[in-house]
């Protein structure tokens, strides 16, 4: 339910945004109210009911029409069976309509792999034209609610069961890649809840002397060249970590990546 | 209300649109028989009813059975907004028109293809204008078949709790799919109930009558509530030769179907 509360929690963004941005439309699926967007905009928070191909359409429609809809929804509902509305009404269409996804990965745990969401990134990120963002924390994912907002064009924020990680406030621009510690001898490359656990085994790894350096993919989608090119030429091993199959995942990502620039040698965890 | 000439200029329109399905028909294959089945519901749309030239906000039409997009394409030529010639390019490389609506070509509101979607995206169309307190309508044409798509109905079943007074649904129920009788395959009568039980105003016309489809588009918006119009049609109506059959859904004319179809839509077209 963590990644839930992440998501109520930035929906505050969205409630501050429609203040000044009339187009600002909600639209969630028997979710109840979401944060204090509901009661501040009633007119303006749809709740289609336990839907998410209807959902996805009549948020294409509604981007057609000239607003700005964010879709909140289940990750692995909204990714497998909104999918074809989102790539065909929404990406292809070009429409403007932004996925806030809770429960994505392993978060719904013990719930079953009915409520688990390890395809998701494959899926989204295979669509031309669809942002894929994976914030690392409750804080980043409000910042990258407020960064998605802020472009044209369709934009799936995926939120796991995040934590808050101390001390962290990098500025969210999307398209980045986040060096979270230095190190010379491997790099792991995270996204997600994989990030805090990034961060405490760089501690553990430097108690043993041996230096990781971290990054934090919180957009996967454009994947950013610069900062892993130099990662897989400076440390040579690199390591990815997510919730996720590795399969079209970021494992899978940082692979195809790795293939075109030829240096690295890559081992994936999911 | 009305009179006849108007009606017959009407007719004469959807004659018109039935010539230009029959050029594309002439190059190779196509989806003749859900595009003749809709003529004269096309006709009424974008040469009456609906409200797209010289006005701030122009009025909505989702085509969301898209294989039938000759039909539209039809339109498009009848509002000059693309020549008759380039009909004959329809799939080729490099052309502006496709098998399906793309927004390459100018006046497609809204690319289809994957039946069973332009219903929620024409709901969502028609909430947004809701919003904006705006009377502009909102049409989404349906084959019969499509209806047999789950995302039909979960718009069906969504759309009137946001009252939608301007959002017309209308089903070309031609009776035929690509592979056979819809009533052979995934029959959906009674339809006209079901739509009913969903709470929608149901209006259930020939197709063919311009009359009975500009009578039924005059209640639309209803006092509560969407609409729909079941217009009960002639899958190929205007090529004898396919009329009422499985072999109009996607049909291969030759000369003497196309001519003899060409010879009964009269001198005027």
């Amino acid at each position: 339910m963590i990644g839930y509360f992440t998501a109520l929690q930035s929906a505050e963004v969205l409630a501050e945004l429609a203040e000044t941005n009339p187009n600002l439309v909600l639209l969630s699926q028997d979710l109840g109210a979401v944060g204090s967007f509901t009661a501040r905009f009633p007119d303006r928070h749809f709740d289609l009911g336990i839907t998410e191909q209807n959902l996805v359409g009549v948020a294409a429609g509604l981007a057609h029409a000239g607003l700005l809809p964010v879709v909140l929804a289940m990750a692995p509902f909204l990714s497998m069976r909104g999918f074809e509305q989102i790539r065909t009404d929404c990406a292809y269409n070009r429409n403007n309509v932004k996925f806030l996804a809770p429960f994505a990965g392993l978060e719904a745990g013990a719930w079953g792999a009915t409520h688990h969401a390890i395809e998701d990134i494959a899926l989204l990120r295979v669509i031309p034209g669809m942002m894929v963002l994976s914030p690392a924390d409750p804080n980043e994912t409000a910042r990258a609610v407020r960064a998605a907002l802020a472009i044209d064009g369709p934009v799936y924020i995926r939120i796991g069961g995040l934590m808050p990680i101390d001390g962290y406030d990098a500025p969210f621009r999307i398209g980045e890649v986040v060096t979270l510690r230095d190190g010379r001898d491997l790099t792991i490359i995270a996204t997600g809840p994989s990030v805090a656990a990034a961060l405490a085994a760089h501690d553990a790894l430097r108690a043993d002397g041996i230096g990781a350096r971290v990054l934090n993919v919180h957009t996967i989608k454009p994947l950013e060249r610069g900062v892993i090119t130099t990662a897989a030429r400076e440390t040579g091993r690199l390591l990815t970590v997510e919730e996720h199959s590795i399969i079209g995942g970021l494992g899978g990502a940082v692979a195809e990546m790795l293939s075109e620039i030829g240096v690295g040698r890559l081992l994936t965890v999911a | 209300m009305r009179d006849t000439p108007d009606l017959d200029a009407l007719a004469r329109r959807a004659a018109r649109l039935r010539r230009h399905v029959l050029t594309v028909a002439a190059t190779g294959p196509a989806h003749v028989g859900g595009a003749m089945s809709a003529a004269e519901l096309m006709a009424a749309l974008f040469f009456r009813w609906l409200r797209l030239d010289g006005v701030a906000q122009p009025d909505h039409f989702i085509l969301s059975k898209g294989h039938t997009v000759h039909i539209l394409h039809a339109c498009l030529v009848e509002r000059g907004m693309i020549d008759a010639a380039e009909l004959r390019t329809c799939g080729m490389p490099g052309s502006r028109l496709a098998g399906h609506p793309t927004r390459r070509a100018p006046g497609v509101e809204f690319a289809t293809g994957s039946l069973g979607h332009g219903l929620s995206v024409g709901m969502g169309i028609a909430l947004a204008e809701q919003l904006r307190r705006r009377d502009t309508r909102t049409v989404v044409l349906m084959g019969d078949g499509e209806l047999q798509e789950g995302t039909v109905w979960e718009a069906a079943l969504a759309a009137p709790r946001f009252g939608l007074e301007h959002l017309l649904a209308i089903v070309d129920y031609n009776r035929f799919q690509a592979c056979g009788s819809v009533d052979a395959i995934i029959p959906l009568d009674p339809l006209a109930d079901k739509w009913r039980a969903f709470r929608w105003n149901v209006h259930e016309i020939d197709g063919h009558d311009l009359g009975a489809i500009l009578g039924a588009l005059e209640t639309v918006p209803a006092a509560r509530g969407p609409s729909v119009i079941i217009a009960h049609t002639v899958k190929g109506k205007g090529v004898p030769s396919i009329e009422g059959t499985t072999a109009a859904h996607y049909a291969v004319l030759g000369d003497a179907d196309i001519a003899q179809a060409i010879a009964g839509l009269g001198a005027d077209t």
